[in-house]
């Protein structure tokens, strides 16, 4: 077995074994969720924070489930309405939590970076739970063990992404994991949605979705974030669903067998049509969430596999 | 009057673009001759041993946390910084807490200033009260009370036809201005040169196009007005042309840049190291090169520290919300070394960007080792290796992004006015 990280901060960082590593061992615990006790003692003992600094209900409650499956105490701390508000910074924040000897902490942040920056301040795993534009590894995660499954393989997939790519970390660390594993990756989205240097990326870029759908096994769709918009990237949402949201007409232009995805929360009608979300025979949203659970289990414990193998240095 | 002879000198002379063996001989605090071979007889005698005497820099855009955040700089922390890097004029900045604006803080700042530094200090004043680009400020009076240059900093006037004003009224008094080229709209929010890296990071970012929209914009006003303009850096390969343009059509127009821009790039943030945070952010290594070029040639006309203090607490956060600058007042020279180690720079061009041509721009006499100028002078070796500590920096901020970086370039004496304010141990 390979994984010899003391963090989950990114993709960046992992190699295409570990990456693997997390994914077989994920496979376990979909196995141990479907059954109907769905308990193990991996992580009994450990106390797991949760902090997020911004809003999120679907990933907060997914490393919750995970982090309770496998026995640990967690703890939910909701950020934005506590000490930062009272003008604590991030790392006295991190300071006090990291004496409390917490063994896992999940984190969220608004800005990129910011969780690294926090773990470099505590002795504990770190997990990060999407900062700013920058990752969101077990997003990635995820996805990837979703296509596994549903493909048989994780290489020589043709991937397509598609939608607000500029401000997306999921976007990103998809990039990352898939572009490791030795995918071909499209990014499809209006130019104003995509980042700048994307050139550099190692992807094919298309304006055109019809053009980009064009014989890929996978459709990865982004939720438009309308929250993160400054104004002034599209001209309307109808104009927006209309070029660039998956329909019936455009899904067939990807190959027959192909797979839609989508991270959630899921606005219908506008990046993606409410039937083919619904659609069990190419959508595998529903199966992404309970993949979501079964990896975010299998890092939380290959994590504090590695924590109970050190002695823990003590911080200052 | 006393004279000092400094022997068996190697002497850098920016004016006369020289690099060459020689003594150089003071009395009461001014030049008095340099030379090679027989050297004249004098009260004192410093023997250099061969290593390199040079013009004391003339630094543009120094900031001293004095008004307001003293906790990060007072003027006698940067001084003695300066002192120690061989800094032997401070031009300082107005963006205090509150602004220089006013001929009543700029006295309080000279008042300061003198008592508590060994070093040389020339203050610039706000163009515009609050440096907010709304009302001009007292550009006569402030004039009087010896404010060498106008600029609202990083601050830039965003109301072209303010910015118009206040240039047509300075060019009626002679007052040099200081801008910062940037499109405001376009860089607002961007910590960070858009492109993979920034992408990757996921860093709010600005397209190195935004200071050339500024440098545009600013030559239009310069033609329109005829005002004295100096840019305060030039960091992109795009905003040369259009400064090599504007020379040559004979506009009143200058520009410089900092150390960081010209030793450090992009990637040198890694995993969003915040003190690797300047403004403008640091650039692609290809505009790098391309401004190290336009000083050898001289399009760009001055290389400063650009010197900013923060303290810890504004650089321990995230990359997006942490505080910009770095401090460089001791620095400098050793970051320049490398530019000359590399075989990009020599000496004598060094040291026309960092002595020769701001003293010339300001009006100052200092900057040259001619008869009749001040003593203004550092010793220094441009070989000895040591490895950056920023916990030995006399800057009351350490903020220094060369931390734990191999340097090679040490300052062994400075002199101010023929008196010696630094000595190395």
């Amino acid at each position: 077995m390979t994984f010899a990280q003391s963090h989950l901060l990114g993709i960046e960082p992992l190699s295409p074994p570990e990456i693997t590593t997390i994914l077989d061992l994920a496979d376990q615990y979909v196995d141990l969720n479907r059954r109907d006790v769905k308990h193990s003692d991996a992580l009994a003992g450990l106390t797991q924070i949760n902090m997020f600094f911004e809003n999120s209900t679907r990933t907060q409650a997914s490393f919750e489930i995970a982090g309770k499956r496998l026995g640990a105490d967690v703890m939910n701390m909701a950020m934005q309405a506590s000490s930062i508000k009272k003008g604590e910074t991030l790392i006295d924040t991190a300071m006090t939590l990291n004496a409390m000897h917490p063994d896992l902490l999940v984190v969220r942040h608004p800005h990129s970076g910011a969780v690294d920056l926090l773990s470099q301040k505590v002795n504990c795993a770190v997990l990060n739970a999407g900062d700013g534009r920058h990752e969101h590894p077990t997003q990635a995660l995820l996805d990837a063990l979703t296509i596994r499954r549903a493909k048989g393989r994780l290489h020589r997939l043709n991937i397509a992404i598609c939608g607000d790519i500029a401000h997306s970390r999921v976007a990103r660390s998809n990039i990352l994991l898939l572009g490791k594993m030795e995918n071909r990756i499209r990014l499809i989205g209006p130019p104003t949605l995509m980042p700048s240097g994307i050139a550099d990326f190692g992807v094919e870029v298309y304006d055109d979705m019809e053009e980009g759908l064009r014989d890929v096994d996978v459709v990865m769709m982004l939720r438009l974030q309308r929250e993160r918009m400054d104004g002034g990237f599209i001209p309307s949402e109808r104009e927006y669903y209309f070029r660039y949201g998956l329909d019936a007409e455009k899904l067939a232009f990807a190959k027959e067998d192909a797979i839609v995805m989508h991270p959630g929360p899921m606005n219908r009608g506008v990046e993606i049509d409410g039937e083919i979300a619904d659609d069990i025979n190419r959508s595998v949203i529903q199966e992404q969430v309970e993949m979501g659970v079964a990896v975010r289990m299998a890092a939380m414990d290959l994590l504090a596999r590695n924590l109970r193998a050190k002695p823990r240095e003590v911080l200052a | 009057m006393t004279t000092t002879l400094f022997t068996n000198a190697r002497l850098i002379d920016p004016e006369a673009g020289t690099d060459a063996p020689g003594w150089l001989l003071i009395e009461g605090g001014a030049i008095k001759a340099t030379g090679a071979g027989e050297a004249p007889k004098a009260d004192a005698t410093v023997d250099c041993g061969g290593k390199c005497l040079a013009p004391g820099i003339v630094d543009i855009g120094v900031k001293v946390c004095e008004p307001g955040e003293r906790h990060k700089e007072s003027y006698r922390s940067a001084g003695l910084a300066a002192a120690a890097g061989g800094v032997t004029t401070m031009v300082t900045r107005p963006d205090t807490l509150p602004s220089i604006d006013s001929p009543e803080t700029l006295e309080f700042v000279g008042r300061r200033a003198n008592a508590a530094g060994p070093v040389n200090v020339r203050p610039m004043a706000a163009l515009t009260k609050g440096r907010e680009g709304r009302e001009m400020t007292e550009i006569g009076f402030l004039m009087d009370a010896g404010a060498v240059a106008f600029t609202d900093c990083d601050n830039v006037i965003s109301n072209t036809k303010v910015f118009q004003r206040a240039l047509t009224y300075a060019r009626g008094l002679g007052a040099l201005v200081i801008a910062h080229p940037q499109e405001p709209g376009l860089s607002a929010g961007a910590a960070a040169t858009s492109g993979k890296f920034a992408s990757l990071r996921g860093i709010p970012a600005v397209s190195p196009m935004a200071e050339r929209m500024g440098i545009d914009r600013d030559i239009a006003l310069l033609e329109m007005t005829g005002a004295r303009y100096h840019a305060d850096q030039i960091t992109t390969a795009r905003a040369l042309p259009a400064l090599e343009r504007a020379k040559r059509n004979g506009l009143d127009i200058t520009a410089g840049t900092s150390i960081h821009h010209l030793t450090l790039n992009e990637l040198d943030v890694a995993d969003y190291r915040t003190f690797f945070k300047v403004k403008p952010p640091l650039r692609s290594e290809e505009d790098r090169q391309a401004v190290v070029e336009a000083l050898r040639t001289g399009l760009i006309d001055t290389l400063s520290s650009m010197h900013t203090p923060q303290d810890e607490e504004s650089k321990r956060l995230p990359f997006e919300e942490a505080a910009s600058g770095a401090v460089a007042l001791e620095t400098l020279l050793p970051a320049a070394m490398r530019l000359y180690h590399a075989g990009d720079l020599d000496m004598p061009t060094l040291f026309r960007a960092m002595a020769l041509n701001p003293a010339k721009r300001l009006g100052l006499p200092g900057g040259r080792l001619a008869e009749g100028a001040p003593a203004d002078l550092v010793l220094f070796d441009p070989d000895k290796p040591f490895v950056m500590d920023r916990a030995t920096l006399r800057s009351k901020s350490k903020n220094t992004p060369f931390d734990g970086q191999r340097m090679q370039g040490r300052v062994l004496a400075t002199y101010v006015g023929g008196a010696q304010v630094y000595e190395a141990e």
